[in-house]
């Protein structure tokens, strides 16, 4: 077995969770309290009127009225033309405008901005990510992936992965990764950063951090903020930083090939962008961000050219309002 | 009953109901819960399951499941002599297969089950933390029951089973549905469901039977067990609640089933009209190739509290109070298991809702408080003093 399969073997042993492990509410508000921990739920959104609504009120009466976990819950939105901030406040959530966080900074259309807005908005020194759109929502979203903090010091950055089997044969389960993962992601981490195939979903959108460790990091404010968190944490940190949280199962509505060609071309920018910055390989082209796909209608083929740029916002901690704003002088 | 104290219970809910609006999330969570769960009949373990840990955490007694299946809790009262009893039915109209998303609007929710029974069984569980919002601490002790197995051939079997095995006697009792906020039962009615299946061999018979197959024969039962109406007081009905057969276009089904329910507020005409549907089917049977026959698998005694018991009058002013008309309507739910053993009940209705029994069931959210200061102030005046069946 070679030096990184026995890394890897000895870190799935160690650092992968299953959220039942943290079925007592109780225990986890004690252990919260014992660690000194404030604790922020971010919950991007555009356009998410269908489901917003029950994760709030799941969240907030489970996670904060019910037992005192989370301190906050935000939803910062990038413009919905639909009803989602006007029923997340109904029922509870602060509602930010992204465009309205930072406003000297300007406004980047992606969820990767308002990730990274929310470090400067929010109050806690862990945030959790959710994203808006599951449908079975279930308090274990937020416990499974904060919990591992609470408990281990060391880890920086838990990563949630959920059941989602591409088959099953004699009890094994594949690692059920999405299909930008299995084509994609999990071939570059393969060649260029061999641990870090130990997570299960690289992609998933439930993560939670220590704020030390986000502040700290650039955010591409597209497809590839996850991508690029995990190389960056990998390469300040190592793979021990890491956990993952099996949550089981989730539930969310599927995107088309032509939406995962897209969202793979934003994650390989962001991957070379990534590749250049560490020197990992030298002369790298200028990458083009200019994204290429056909259509075909009758006899009458046609290019689909579409501009998708991963820009990058510098790490929050390089903000003089940021640091004013969080004592982080 | 004094009208004083009829007064003095709404009035004390009214004053305090802002109080209610501080579990807003929680009772909306259990919604959600409660109706993201399938609970088909005679597999409500899940739900039975969330209602449990529910118990649990608001610290009351005696939590229990049944052989029957149903959960119970018990909220000590002040005099632990006298019990009071509030139920919600836990199985749903829907397979576990279907979708029970619940969608989250402003001001309501929808999803399969929403109101039949999932806010019921939210209500249920979140009783406890009502009444300690309201300050409210009982005289007596207070039973929350999650019954199961209501529908169809479940016939009320966790009800049934509750009032058989329990060795608490039961003062009074209310039912609680999610919709319609108004509803207000304190009878039910006499009745009996049963099944016709119709079986053909496949061959042979009418030009009709060649090309309906069973389909055939099954029309002309369903027309005369319909004869069977009897429209003068008191009036008998038949209703017939579905119909199964076939799995295409160009193939005569073998097998057609229909069921039904006969119903009336006279217990001897329910059975008449039964020996006459077993009668019309026996003949139907006769003169067929194949087999008509009929299973009967449900029935309900009828039973009336009578408008004038302390209980309905009290309901009905609560309702009064909150501005909602009452809607009277005799139940063939848990109520008819209760009136069976002559303890006083009503089923009450929660909020005000639309598409009952679709994929797209939905309940307005406001509604619930003021369904909820009705259940308090009922429940209440329930403890204040003991009354007999007669009133």
């Amino acid at each position: 077995m070679s030096e990184v399969d026995q890394k890897v073997a000895q870190w799935l042993q160690t650092n992968t969770f299953h959220h039942s492990e943290f079925w007592d509410m109780q225990e986890l508000v004690r252990a919260k309290q014992e660690a000194g921990v404030t604790i922020s739920l971010c919950i991007p959104t555009l356009n998410e009127e269908k489901t917003i609504g029950k994760e709030i009120i799941v969240f907030k009466s489970e996670l904060m009225d019910r037992y005192p976990f989370v301190d906050e819950i935000a939803v910062i939105d990038s413009g919905s033309s639909d009803d989602t901030l006007e029923i997340a406040a109904s029922y509870g959530a602060d509602t930010y405008l992204s465009a309205d966080i930072l406003p000297d900074h300007g406004f980047k259309s992606g969820k990767g901005e308002n990730l990274w807005k929310a470090i400067h908005q929010l109050k806690g020194n862990v945030i959790c990510y959710v994203d808006a759109d599951i449908k079975n929502i279930h308090p274990k979203f937020v416990t499974g992936l904060v919990a591992p903090l609470l408990y281990r010091p060391e880890i920086q950055y838990v990563k949630a992965f959920y059941d989602r089997p591409l088959a099953l044969s004699e009890g094994v389960r594949p690692s059920g990764g999405g299909r930008v993962t299995e084509i994609l992601v999990r071939p570059l981490f393969s060649v260029f950063f061999p641990e870090l195939t130990a997570l299960m979903q690289p992609l998933s959108g439930e993560y939670a951090v220590r704020r030390e460790i986000l502040e700290t990091l650039p955010f591409p404010i597209g497809y590839g903020v996850e991508t690029s968190h995990l190389i960056d944490v990998f390469q300040a940190h190592g793979l021990n930083a890491f956990a993952q949280t099996d949550l089981d199962r989730r539930v969310h509505r599927n995107q088309s090939t032509i939406d995962l060609g897209k969202m793979s071309f934003g994650i390989l920018q962001s991957f070379l962008n990534r590749l250049r910055h560490y020197d990992i390989v030298s002369e790298l082209p200028e990458v083009n961000g200019l994204f290429r796909q056909l259509q075909a209608e009758g006899r009458r083929y046609e290019m689909l050219n579409r501009e998708i740029v991963e820009e990058e916002r510098p790490p929050m901690i390089s903000l003089p309002e940021y640091r004013k704003r969080h004592g982080r002088n | 009953m004094a009208k004083e104290t009829e007064c003095g219970a709404t009035e004390a809910i009214l004053e305090k109901r802002e109080a209610l609006g501080r579990l807003r999330e929680i009772l909306f969570a259990n919604i959600v819960m409660a109706g993201e769960i399938p609970s088909p009949t005679g597999s409500e373990g899940e739900l039975t399951q969330l209602l449990s840990d529910r118990f649990t955490e608001c610290w009351l007694n005696d939590i229990s499941r049944d052989q029957a299946g149903n959960v119970a809790g018990v909220l000590p009262g002040k005099d632990s002599k006298r019990n009071l009893l509030v139920a919600a039915h836990v199985d749903k109209i829907w397979p576990e297969s279907d979708d029970h998303t619940v969608n989250v609007e402003v001001g309501k929710m929808s999803g399969r089950g929403i109101a039949d029974n999932g806010l019921g069984v939210a209500v249920l569980a979140t009783l406890p933390l009502i009444l300690k919002a309201l300050e409210i601490r009982l005289e007596s002790n207070l039973i929350l029951l999650g019954t199961t197995r209501s529908f169809g051939r479940g016939n009320l079997a966790g009800m049934r089973f509750f009032l058989e095995n329990t060795d608490r006697a039961i003062d009074s009792a209310l039912c609680v549905e999610g919709m319609n906020l108004g509803r207000l039962s304190y009878s039910s009615l006499g009745m009996a469901r049963g099944v016709v299946t119709v079986e053909w061999q496949g061959e042979g018979g009418s030009p009709d039977e060649r090309c309906s197959g069973a389909i055939a024969r099954l029309n002309q039962v369903v027309g005369r067990i319909l004869t069977l109406n009897r429209d003068e007081f008191p009036e008998t009905r038949i209703l017939i609640g579905s119909l199964e057969a076939g799995s295409g276009y160009n193939v005569p089904p073998g097998k057609a089933k229909v069921s039904f329910e006969i119903r009336s507020e006279d217990a001897g005409l329910v059975r008449r009209v039964e020996e006459e549907v077993a009668s019309l089917v026996h003949r139907a049977d006769a003169a067929y190739a194949g087999e008509v026959g009929v299973e009967m698998i449900a029935h309900r005694q009828p039973g009336d509290l009578g408008g004038d018991h302390p209980l309905v009058k009290q309901a009905r002013y609560a309702l009064d109070r909150l501005g909602i008309r009452p809607r009277v309507e005799p139940s063939i739910s848990e109520l008819a298991a209760l009136l069976d053993k002559r303890i006083p009940a009503l089923t009450l209705g929660i909020t005000k809702g639309e598409n009952r029994h679709t994929s797209d069931e939905m309940i307005h959210l406001e509604p619930i408080f003021d369904g909820l200061a009705q259940i308090v102030s009922v429940l209440q005046f329930m403890d204040s003093a003991g009354f007999g069946f007669e009133g």
